[in-house]
């Protein structure tokens, strides 16, 4: 089953006691934060406490995010060279603008990671785009890397590259399509930046359904309190469910009998419409688990 | 029957007689009777001497005036300066405003205090070995039934009241203007009311007869004084109690809803009650979600009465509020203003001598804990350093009389695991508690094996106690033993009146 990433929740990295509990809000992924929510005096200590929570600490099944700071501030490498060494599963690199950034954090990875005996490749990526040249160079960044898992759009930065403020979203409409294409061309996932007013839940629950009809996988969320609207709105309605269970019962049906052709409803079920279903049905699946996972 | 039998039945006449000639008739109109002929009294002093307050008596408050209270420290003042000592001080319960009773204690007033809680210099200076006598922790339940049963007796009750009419028919509210201050229910108030030798209202708002409807009757009063102010409105009670934004209580209090509904108690016409603490307050709108989603409502809702429970009445979704202390503002309007919001005594909620008690009808309740032990006995008086810093409340009343009583709490508090091997102080029973939600999960008690059974089959992640408590350790470590030394500082009295528990010195 592929990982679903419908939320991605970020965490301070340099608050023990949100490094602790993140995992109880049944986000998809964590993204624990060395960049911007950190403090330039922090930065030491936070490397401290994320590299000891990812190491000591036991997360259950979520899928772990160390966002690192850009390799030209000069703490990128620091970040990597601690945090490469406690195993998260995905690396996410801010303010990409080129594949170059990519290839020069890859290489990075991939020097630590043999220096740590861990196997080379093992360390995932995802890409963090903020800026108008970065948006354009969406396709060759999403391209740069078989580490890349997705890559995401980090709009307050881009608005300001832009000089224009967030609104609701007419702004941010190009560059959404831009990574999500590029994302889809790639075929790695593509994830929505985060809706920063955490008390406006109606703004919020536009935008969520706003990026889920664009195509996105899912989106960054700074409060535990956005995960559940966000995931209400990625959960399938009853007749798209109904009719994903058919495909798969069709597909079910074709491999008992040998055939390698499925069909429903006497059209034949091509491979992305099997994908759909399938992740329609995980959908639905995580939509009803409970909160709390056994760790 | 011959009447003429009866000796003198003839004598008795309009003219002759014990009413004859005895007083003249009053021809005064109501107003200038009410206005001359009353219960006030000038001074909080005059109450005092005309109560025959002396040496060695126990004196009552009600704490409906939370941190806003200027009655306990007033009536001390006045009582110190009189020089009256050797009190007993019975307050339905006690918190920070009252750190002056440190001095009356050290010099003598008081001798001996019996409360619900106690929080801030006050409760850190008993519990640092302040006084001979340690102070009797009562639940509210058993409270009222020592006050019953004359178990525990009150010389003079000093009650203070947002408005009182010269006779001393007092209430919570004022219905004839808006300003001033409110507390809403006076149920702590009512039953001292009742049973005390005397009674004293302490009012700063004096209204015309009758201040109807009423908390307290006249029946109950015997002197009425007016103040200046009786407390700092912001302090009484807040606006309307907000919703916690805590993701990690709104956590907790979703999955504390969803152990309500799919526990069997979540029927058409059920009885609920909510505790204070984010948490627990929370649930009240998780549950309401899904008394909307299955079209149902509650027979009524019992308590501490907050904003949320009154929008619900409002909305139809609960038919009947019994009020023993209004939580908000909002709380205390709909007492005012809701024809079905019902202020009650604390004997009514929950005296365990009272068959019909409300907490007996209570389908669930849900509740705050400080600490819980792995037997599921219930600690919300004592800090993880041993320091008093809560109230029983209704605590063990409710749990004890709820067919559903759900304790919510972090399983870890900063590097404060909340699931321990043996609480610091026993409050409530574990025999009586039925499950416990923290954010990592449920358990359940173990005499409920067919409840565990329903939250399991609904995919709740419930849990064996012991391994909630295994995983808070693991994170945070086991803490430290407190050091305590021999001295009891106070005993805790379960809602029967037995000792349940005794609290000693902290080490200094």
């Amino acid at each position: 089953m592929k990982r679903l990433r419908r939320s991605m929740l970020f965490v301070p990295g340099n608050n023990p006691g949100m490094l602790r509990d993140a995992y109880i809000y049944g986000s998809d992924s964590l993204m624990f934060d060395l960049e911007d929510s950190v403090s330039i005096r922090e930065k030491d200590a936070a490397r401290f406490l994320v590299y000891n929570a990812l190491t000591s600490l036991n997360y259950g099944q979520k899928e772990l995010v160390v966002r690192i700071n850009d390799l030209e501030s000069g703490l990128g490498v620091k970040d990597l060279e601690a945090i490469v060494r406690a195993k998260p599963h995905v690396i996410r690199l801010p303010k990409t603008e080129t594949a170059k950034d990519i290839l020069d954090c890859e290489r990075e990875i991939a020097r630590i990671e043999r220096e740590a005996g861990i196997p080379v490749g093992q360390t995932g990526m995802m890409a963090a785009i903020e800026s108008a040249k970065g948006v354009l160079h969406a396709y060759e960044i999403a391209t740069a890397s078989p580490r890349l898992i997705g890559i995401a759009l980090g709009a307050e930065d881009y608005v300001t590259d832009l000089k224009t403020t967030r609104s609701d979203g007419t702004e941010l409409f190009f560059a959404r399509n831009m990574i999500l294409n590029a994302a889809r061309a790639a075929g790695i996932d593509a994830l929505d930046t985060v809706f920063s007013n955490v008390n406006d839940e109606e703004g919020f629950l536009r935008e969520c359904r706003l990026i889920r009809q664009l195509g996105f996988d899912g989106k960054s969320v700074i409060n535990p309190r956005q995960i559940a609207p966000l995931h209400a709105v990625f959960m399938p309605d009853e007749a798209a469910l109904a009719k994903a269970r058919a495909v798969m019962e069709a597909i079910a049906e074709a491999e008992e009998r040998g055939s390698g052709v499925a069909s429903l409803n006497g059209r034949m079920i091509d491979r992305p419409v099997a994908l759909r279903a399938q992740y329609l049905i995980d959908l639905a699946e995580a939509g009803e688990r409970t909160m709390v996972e056994e760790v | 029957m011959d009447i003429g039998c009866i000796p003198h039945i003839d004598e008795i006449s309009a003219q002759h007689g014990p009413f004859c000639g005895g007083a003249e008739k009053r021809t005064h109109s109501f107003f200038e009777r009410m206005r001359y002929d009353n219960k006030i009294v000038h001074s909080l002093r005059e109450a005092i001497e005309k109560t025959g307050l002396r040496d060695g008596m126990a004196i009552s408050f009600h704490h409906h005036f939370r941190n806003g209270d200027y009655i306990v420290n007033m009536v001390l003042e006045e009582i110190a300066r009189m020089g009256i000592k050797n009190l007993t001080l019975a307050a339905s319960s006690l918190t920070t405003i009252h750190a002056p009773l440190i001095g009356h204690i050290q010099n003598g007033v008081i001798t001996h205090i019996e409360t619900s809680g106690l929080r801030g210099r006050l409760a850190e200076a008993v519990s640092g070995g302040l006084m001979d006598f340690p102070v009797v922790f009562r639940s509210h339940g058993g409270r009222a039934a020592a006050i019953e049963s004359r178990e525990f007796h009150i010389d003079v009750a000093f009650l203070g009241a947002p408005s009182c009419d010269p006779y001393g028919n007092a209430n919570g509210y004022n219905r004839d203007e808006e300003s001033g201050s409110c507390c809403g229910s006076m149920g702590y108030a009512k039953l001292d009311a009742l049973y005390a030798d005397k009674t004293v209202i302490i009012t700063d708002h004096i209204v015309r007869f009758p201040n109807a409807p009423f908390g307290i009757p006249e029946s109950n009063v015997d002197y009425v004084v007016q103040v200046d102010s009786i407390g700092d409105p912001g302090g009484i009670m807040s606006g309307a109690t907000r919703f916690t934004t805590n993701p990690k209580e709104l956590l907790i209090a979703k999955m504390a809803a969803e152990v309500i509904e799919q526990s069997g108690y979540f029927y058409d016409g059920f009885s609920m009650q909510m505790g204070s603490g984010g948490a627990s307050l929370a649930t009240a709108r998780f549950l309401r979600e899904k008394m909307l989603q299955k079209k149902l409502t509650a027979r009524f809702a019992l308590g501490g009465i907050t904003g949320q429970i009154v929008e619900m009445h409002e909305e139809g979704l609960i038919e009947k509020i019994l009020d023993v202390q209004s939580f908000d503002l909002t709380a205390a309007n709909s007492l005012k203003n809701n024809r079905f919001h019902q202020q009650i005594d604390a004997s009514f909620y929950a005296s365990y001598l009272n068959h019909g008690a409300a907490v007996n009808q209570l389908d669930f309740v849900v509740l705050s804990a400080l600490e819980v032990d792995t037997d599921f006995n219930v600690n919300v008086l004592t800090g993880s350093d041993g320091v008093i810093r809560g109230a029983i409340g209704g605590h063990p009343d409710t749990a004890a009389g709820a067919a559903l009583s759900i304790i919510v709490a972090p399983l870890m508090r900063g590097r404060i695991p909340s699931i321990v091997r043996h609480v610091n102080t026993v409050v409530t029973p574990g025999d009586t508690v039925d499950v416990m939600v923290t954010d990592q999960g449920v358990a359940v008690h173990p005499r409920r094996a067919e409840l565990k059974a329903r939250l399991l089959s609904a995919g709740l992640p419930v849990y064996d106690i012991e391994k909630l408590r295994e995983r808070a350790e693991r994170i945070v470590g086991a803490p430290e033993p407190i050091r305590y030394v021999d001295k009891i500082v106070g005993v805790v009295m379960y809602r029967d009146n037995t000792v349940i528990d005794v609290i000693r010195q902290v080490q200094g």
